[in-house]
């Protein structure tokens, strides 16, 4: 334990002083973290759920108010809760349908039934199990389910013939949440890791022969969305806004150069003078939240409202693990963040400005250098995610495949509770 | 290099400078005292290093610093308060980082940045290139390329010893004194290779003149001369500049002496080079000026990522940001009346009374303040207790201090911890009150100054006064003192008020938090510009001379003040044969006036038109009561002294002289005279002291003047035109 908590104190430290940047690696790092924080903690001999669930939300807690900018710190953390709910649930149904098929509870069946158990994917199951209890989604509808692993019946008795199991079975139970627990977060890291590639092999559906493509900044998944449209021997133009102040989308037009893509690079302000020529503006994001808004970096409203003007359908391209189950307007999401008016100034330039002994004591200058922009969902043509294109009101049932609402606000409940 | 895993993009750079140098880890030493008295009286009771800096201990700024730029093991020296400093970074987090170690190294017979460096030779810790900087210092730089820079230079060259860290600062020269409260910094630094050649930070403003070494030149072929930098007090040093303190023992400070000693006596032939930073933050808390300049450049997050609302290091408070720069934490008790501005921050458990204003203010945790309270551009450290109606303004108020209701801190006030400032008190502007009395000598266990000693040397006797001593009764003098001893805390006030320190009353205003007075400010400026207007006039013609700014500093000044001496003596030489001796020889006058004339290495001119002086003045003296009666006077004492005068006449150019002599003092000294001046001139030509070509030749000469200067020439005109007419009847009669 000691280790794990030498860990995440690190961690916390790299996020509070900022030398995390990026969702993606916040988010990979986090589940990592997770993973071991999981694996190391003992659990009890009842109700080990529970116990992870604790674990794990004493650690988010510190993790989230580290940086609580980067909301896919956050997003981690209830996914990690979610997958530890839905395995105590897919393990429990399991349990009560290997009771019912069993009619009486027989030890060595009970183990036939586990060494079953393996063969169904751990998410398919926690799908199946969910589906019981929820009014079914269009995610979980579509999805391929054996009709076996779904047990209506079982699983409303579920609630209290849990009690009943015996200790023997418990302990395995045990071990066995714990292990199927740490596959599926490995399953949710090899998710991220593989986020780009999935969204790239989605890249020929939207991008056409001769079409021209507008984005702003640098985002490394719009940058591999094009490349992978390339590689298909799609010929496509591409016009970059620089993204003042950082000017990412320099980098981003020496990439596509590299990559053999007809490149122009304009400024931010060119956008509006440019837009009418674009077939597409696909952008990246920070984060996306329940309502389906965006939050994006700085500037992209501007584009938006833009495309909306002149019809040109804007497509913003998100890995899961940026979803965010909140609203914008949960007190508890951060949402920007302002950087060092240094990226806009030239500090020993300006440094008369900043006189304070002369101009009365008054910063008389103010200079406001925000990380991020909110797109509001209605400027919104389409999100492309790892699982498919879906419309900006369709978020809200995504978000709810992958979290579970009592962990919403796993933040606010450790903070009111001290 | 555990510490490294998986940072981001923007990590790398630093993982292989880590790695780099993966035998000898960086290292750096951090001076938890600055060595210096300008933070008295808040010094006298806690170290400088802990006092907050926006709410947070000014170490907390370095250490953080210092572990975001990657470096992995950190010296703190403490001297001062030692004690107080160790058992900060104990309770703090810094201590038990993973890979960042800090340790604590106490010393309480170092008075000076040099002989911390040499206990720290001695304890032989340095192993390799280290980061030298005093804990007072915030930064946000990258130190990657400037250890990259120090380390192939070293590769090329083993003289190479030290790089200080620049920074770029407007190239306007009030800003330098404004916005730090810090002297001019002249550097001559290579444009080349960046080496510095020269440094002056005490520039002295008498002399106005610069000396280089011209054998600078034949090792660089350029040099740039610079004021438009700003030194950060950040060095990166080999392990050399250890040992050269060692061996110079007499080397204190580290810019004063240690680093003007390489640049001067370039004996051993070491080189110091130079770094600019370009768009990150660096600057030194030094007096209380830049105590407030570095607050509001945090505000204005140009420390980023170390500013308030992000919690840089282990129990930090939390705190939010807000619209407009205010920043707020969370738990703040606040009437709706209350009004906070822009530019300000209010911490934990704070408590605001109604209709109070908050402008530009940094407010500490569990702070009371009452209703109809104003504060502007104060810094309030914790729990401090502002009762009802008082108003503050561009005040520091240490942890725990009392203000009673309805007291006035004027600006500048600093109140030190624990103050008491009693019911309807007025604390007059720039007053430092503690509870400690002032110090009558220096005692060797505090901070020592090692300045010229400008600030530090305080002579004065301790003016121990009590503040809010009676209700009504506002004054502050000794009997109060007296009467009211400091065990009386109980009934209105407490505290010391200290005197100023000699000669900081001109540098009180500088280096306070309160914004510069316009008065000062212009006066200031003036001064500054006096050097370029006057080197714009080097041919400034002699009217002008006097009107110069007596402070102004230019080889110019020099000369006219020169002039100033001579005349004053002449006069007094020319009095006391007056006075003293009625009747006295002429030639004794003539002699003595002859042997000041060469001593000052004058010529006559200025000698005829001192001793016209001299008999104004006389005239002057003599009682009088209207102008006619002045008139007679001056008629008289040309009369009586003319033979003495005509001596130094000995071309028209003489006469001039004394014409033009007269007009600067009818202008300037003798107000009295300038009705009177074409009736005097006329007394002169009258007694044949001035002949007429002397008198036509000024008015032509004046005639391409300004109208100003036009007045005299104007109103005796007529005596002009009655010469001219004369002159041209007698060559009608020739």
């Amino acid at each position: 334990m000691p280790d794990v908590q030498a860990l995440v104190n690190d961690f916390v430290f790299k996020l509070k002083r900022r030398k995390i940047e990026g969702s993606h690696a916040s988010a990979r790092q986090t589940a990592e973290l997770l993973r071991s924080v999981v694996s190391s903690q003992r659990v009890p001999y009842t109700n080990q759920a529970a116990a992870l669930i604790e674990a794990v939300k004493v650690v988010g807690e510190q993790l989230i108010s580290a940086n609580p900018v980067e909301l896919a710190v956050g997003n981690i953390v209830r996914r990690v809760l979610h997958i530890i709910r839905e395995e105590d649930l897919s393990s429990t149904a399991a349990l009560m349908e290997g009771l019912n098929l069993s009619g009486a509870s027989d030890d060595d069946n009970d183990k036939e039934e586990r060494e079953d158990r393996p063969t169904l994917s751990a998410a398919a199951v926690a799908a199946a199990a969910r589906s019981t209890l929820r009014a079914p989604s269009l995610h979980t509808l579509l999805e391929d389910i054996p009709e076996s692993a779904v047990a209506p019946h079982p699983s409303s008795s579920g609630g209290e013939s849990e009690g009943k199991s015996k200790s023997a079975e418990k302990s395995l139970k045990s071990r066995k949440l714990k292990h199927d627990v740490i596959e599926a977060i490995n399953e949710l890291i090899r998710d991220i890791d593989t986020c780009h590639e999935q969204i790239s092999e989605q890249a020929v559906e939207h991008i056409h022969h001769n079409e021209v493509i507008l984005t702003l900044g640098s985002s490394r998944t719009v940058m591999e969305f094009l490349c992978a449209a390339k590689e298909k021997k799609r010929s496509f133009r591409v016009f970059v806004a620089e993204g003042a102040p950082r000017y990412q989308g320099h980098a981003l037009a020496k990439e596509l150069v590299a990559k053999g893509i007809q490149t122009t690079v304009i400024t931010d302000s060119a956008v509006f003078a440019m837009i009418s020529r674009v077939n597409m503006v696909i952008v990246g994001a920070h984060a996306v939240m329940a309502n389906g808004g965006v939050i994006a970096p700085v500037g992209l409203n501007m584009v938006a409202l833009a495309a909306q003007r002149h019809a040109v359908p804007f497509v913003v391209i998100a890995g899961s693990h940026k979803l965010c189950p909140l609203y914008p307007h949960n007190p508890e999401a951060l949402l920007n963040e302002l950087k060092s008016p240094a990226e806009l100034l030239d500090f020993g330039q300006f440094s008369d400005c900043m006189d304070f002994g002369t101009c009365g004591g008054l910063p008389l200058l103010h200079v406001v250098n925000p990380a991020f922009d909110y797109v509001p969902p209605k400027l919104v043509s389409l999100f492309i995610t790892d699982t498919g294109g879906h419309n900006p009101s369709y978020m809200y049932r995504l978000i709810a495949d992958y979290y579970s609402a009592d962990d919403l606000v796993v933040q606010r409940r450790q903070v009111s509770g001290r | 290099m555990t510490q490294r895993k998986g940072g981001g993009g923007s990590r790398v750079s630093d993982a292989v400078s880590a790695e780099d140098m993966a035998r000898v880890p960086l290292q750096a030493v951090l001076l938890a005292d600055s060595f210096a008295q300008k933070f008295r009286p808040i010094t006298l009771e806690r170290p400088k290093v802990l006092l907050p800096l926006v709410n947070v201990p000014m170490i907390n700024y370095a250490l953080a610093w210092l572990e975001s730029a990657g470096v992995e093991e950190v010296f703190v020296f403490c001297c001062a308060h030692a004690k107080q400093v160790i058992d900060y970074l104990e309770k703090s987090q810094w201590l038990s980082q993973p890979s960042f170690s800090v340790t604590t190294i106490e010393s309480h017979d170092c008075i000076s940045a040099g002989d911390a460096l040499r206990e720290i030779y001695d304890r032989s810790v340095i192993r390799g290139d280290f980061i030298l900087m005093s804990g007072d210092t915030v930064s946000n730089m990258s130190l990657t390329q400037a250890l990259q820079e120090h380390r192939d230079r070293r590769k090329k060259d083993v003289h190479a010893v030290m790089t200080m860290v620049i920074k770029q600062s407007a190239p306007n020269s009030l800003t330098h004194h404004t916005r730090l409260g810090e002297d001019e910094l002249l550097m001559a630094i290579d444009p080349e290779t960046k080496q510095l050649l020269y440094y002056e930070d005490k520039s002295d403003d008498s002399k106005g003149i610069l000396t280089l070494d011209k054998s600078l030149l034949v090792d660089s072929t350029a040099i740039r001369m610079h004021n438009d930098k700003q030194d950060c007090y950040i060095d990166i040093c080999s392990p050399e500049v250890l040992s050269l303190f060692k061996d110079n023992f007499d080397y204190q400070h580290l810019r004063r002496h240690f680093v003007k000693g390489l640049l001067v006596d370039d004996v051993m032939g070491y080189k110091i080079f130079t770094h600019e930073i370009q768009s990150t933050y660096a600057a030194r808390v030094d007096n209380f000026r830049s105590y407030d300049t570095i607050s509001k450049d945090i505000i204005q997050r140009w420390t980023y990522p170390f500013v308030p609302d992000i919690q840089f290091f282990g129990n930090c408070p939390i705190v939010k940001l807000e619209r407009q720069g205010l920043y707020r934490a969370p738990e703040i008790i606040q009437s709706h009346s209350t009004r906070i501005h822009p530019f300000s921050l209010v911490g934990n458990a704070t408590i605001i009374g109604d209709n109070s204003t908050i402008l530009n203010s940094i407010i500490g945790h569990g702070c009371s303040i009452g209703h109809n309270v104003s504060i502007k551009g104060c810094f309030i450290w914790d729990n401090v207790t502002i009762e009802d109606d008082c108003k503050l303004d561009y005040a520091i108020v240490c942890d725990g201090a009392y203000i009673k209701a309805g007291a006035v801190l004027e600006a500048g006030v600093i109140l030190s911890f624990k103050v008491i400032v009693g019911q309807q008190v007025i604390v007059p502007s720039y007053s430092k009150v503690s509870l400690l009395p002032q110090p009558t000598k220096q005692d060797s266990d505090e901070e020592l100054e090692y300045a010229d000693g400008s600030s530090g040397i305080m002579e004065n006797q301790p003016i121990a006064s009590m503040i809010g001593v009676g209700d009504e009764d506002h004054t502050f003098d000794i009997s109060d003192a007296q009467f009211c001893g400091i065990s009386e805390v109980g009934s209105s006030g407490a505290g010391h008020i200290w005197s100023s320190c000699e000669g900081g009353l001109e540098e009180e205003w500088k280096q306070s938090i309160a914004p510069i007075p316009v008065n000062k400010l212009m006066e200031f400026s003036l001064r500054l510009h006096a050097d370029t207007e006057l080197s714009n006039q080097a041919d400034s013609i002699p009217q002008t001379s006097g009107e110069q700014h007596p402070d102004s500093e230019s080889a110019d000044s020099d000369e006219d003040d020169e002039v100033k001496d001579f005349e004053k003596e002449v006069e007094a030489t020319f009095l006391r044969a007056v006075d003293e001796v009625p009747g006295v020889d002429k030639d004794n006058i003539i002699l003595e006036v002859n042997s000041l004339r060469l001593s000052y290495n004058l010529s006559f001119a200025e000698c005829a038109g001192a001793l016209y002086h001299s008999m104004v003045q006389l005239a002057l003296r003599r009682p009088h009561s209207n102008n006619s009666e002045l008139l007679n006077n001056i008629d008289n004492v040309i009369r009586q002294w003319k033979g003495l005068l005509k001596h130094y006449l000995h071309s028209v150019d003489e006469e001039i002289e004394v014409i033009l002599k007269f007009e600067e003092i009818c202008q300037e000294s003798a107000r009295e005279f300038s009705s009177l001046f074409s009736l005097v001139l006329n007394k002169l030509y009258e007694n044949d002291v001035i002949t007429e070509d002397a008198i036509l030749s000024w008015a032509t000469e004046k005639e391409g003047a300004d109208e100003s200067d036009k007045i005299f020439v104007k109103q005796s005109e007529p005596f002009i035109q009655w010469l001219k007419e004369a002159e041209e009847e007698d060559s009608d009669e020739e």
